[in-house]
């Protein structure tokens, strides 16, 4: 790649400023160059989140139809899985998936809400929320 | 409190971080050096290891092995330190701050809030170095970002002691001597040569450029095993990891190649450049295939981004990296 070939596509670094690339100039010597992006990668990193958009809305409409618990909603969006989570809270793997279920969920003592809660910084009233998402993009990925 | 120390962005965290510590020291390495010497250039598709769900794609060698091999051959001595209590690991951070002694550590990327919002992922590999505190707020010698940043002590211990794959447990490591002007001659060569062993004399099929190859033979058939969807999916982590991963660009070729280029000056051989320059030719293959890849995932395949036709393109690298490290392998001796 040379230096003057360097993409500059914007997209997933935002307005976080450049990545370090490296390039060779004209003479065929190694350089850092600074880039806003590239295309590619911007279009894999997409791919990444559509996924977790997608999943997000499964449970958020898994939690509609009263077969999920807000808890669902909110592992996902922190894109963690029954495993993760269960590292964090320090509950068993088979307690966390028990705890997704609405109608176990809804017996939960307070302090085991607040442990889940505190995990991903929010009160235990907005881990009983879930927002109306409307379902973005293509279903079908 | 604030050390004074000079930040330079790098491409990759762990071989930034090297060379930025090592330069703060008195020692100008620079990063593609670090990685050379580190023996960073790699290759792995490891079915068994899942990132994501998806098998585990791998450009560069295991996390940490960077900086170990660096220390190892510039006999620096080095610190490093696992906390299991998480209290325990943020006072004895900020008490080698007093020191003024800049720390490594290693963190997730989840929890660290000057991250974008796309790059946070629970990843846990990554490093960084404080080099100072005020009050509740840690500064932050982050390699991949172009400033010094800044993060509170609630969320850098967090990232500390992330969980999940590969979980950093608050680790930390600093640099307790460094030799003045250490000769490069030895370290550079044994870099190159564990480089040309891992690519070409793995003992399993799918390390190397045989793993190259390994993976051509899967991504062929990905659409009919996995349904197109999955296909896109497994197709997308490979790009993922060749370009976003901080790599410098086509999974870390770029940055060896800048390193091969040091290494003739180093060696005073000038056959290294030549080298270097059929690197940098296979990186652009390897770009080529992320422009595939990526055509692939946004829907607007052409008929040459097929998956046969990316497996010919990965077979192509295979074959160019194969012939291109037995030449290596030949000079170094």
């Amino acid at each position: 790649m040379k230096v003057k070939d360097v993409p500059q596509d914007k997209g997933m670094i935002g307005d976080h400023g450049t990545e370090v690339c490296y390039a060779v100039d004209d003479d065929g010597r190694y350089k850092i160059a600074s880039s806003l992006g590239w295309e590619p990668k911007n279009i894999a990193n997409e791919q990444a989140w559509d996924i977790i958009n997608r999943d997000i809305a499964d449970a958020i409409q898994g939690i509609r139809t009263g077969k999920l618990s807000p808890l669902a909603y909110h592992m996902t969006k922190n894109l963690m899985d029954e495993g993760l989570l269960a590292n964090y809270s320090g509950f068993y793997r088979w307690r966390v998936k028990r705890h997704l279920r609405a109608d176990v969920f809804n017996k939960l003592k307070p302090a085991f809400l607040k442990r889940y809660a505190d995990i991903f910084e929010i009160s235990i009233e907005e881990l009983e929320t879930v927002p109306d998402l409307e379902i973005k993009g293509d279903k079908n990925i | 409190m604030r050390i004074e120390f000079e930040h330079k962005q790098s491409a990759h965290c762990e071989s930034g971080v090297t060379s930025n510590l090592l330069y703060h020291y008195g020692l100008d390495i620079t990063e593609s050096m670090a990685f050379g010497i580190g023996a960073g250039l790699f290759f792995g598709y490891i079915p068994f290891i899942k990132l994501n769900k998806i098998p585990l794609t791998t450009f560069r060698c295991s996390v940490g092995g960077i900086f170990k091999r660096v220390s190892k051959s510039l006999k620096i001595s080095v610190k490093e330190k696992r906390f299991r209590n998480q209290q325990k690991a943020m006072s004895e951070l900020d008490s080698l701050l007093e020191q003024n002694i800049p720390v490594g550590c290693q963190t997730g990327a989840f929890w660290l809030p000057y991250f974008p919002e796309a790059f946070r992922f629970h990843f846990n590999m990554h490093n960084l170095i404080v080099v100072g505190k005020e009050g509740d707020t840690y500064f932050i010698s982050d390699p991949v970002f172009p400033d010094i940043v800044t993060c509170s002590a609630f969320n850098l211990c967090k990232a500390r002691f992330a969980k999940g794959t590969l979980a950093p447990k608050g680790r930390t490591y600093i640099l307790e001597h460094v030799p003045e002007s250490p000769d490069l001659v030895i370290p550079v060569r044994k870099g190159i040569k564990a480089v040309c062993n891992a690519m070409l004399k793995a003992p399993i099929p799918i390390i190397g450029v045989k793993g190259i190859r390994y993976l051509a033979g899967k991504l062929e058939k990905w659409p009919e095993k996995l349904g197109d969807e999955m296909a896109l999916l497994y197709l997308g982590q490979v790009v993922r990891m060749q370009e976003e991963i901080g790599t410098g660009g086509g999974g870390f070729r770029f940055m060896y190649a800048a390193f091969l280029q040091q290494a003739a000056s180093v060696l005073e051989d000038d056959n290294y450049l030549e080298l270097s320059e059929r690197l940098t030719q296979i990186g652009d293959k390897w770009r080529l295939f992320a422009v595939s890849g990526a055509r692939n995932c946004k829907k607007r395949a052409r008929k040459r981004d097929s998956f046969p036709g990316m497996a010919q393109m990965l077979r192509e690298c295979a074959d160019l990296e194969e012939q291109l490290f037995k030449d290596l392998r030949d000079i170094v001796v």
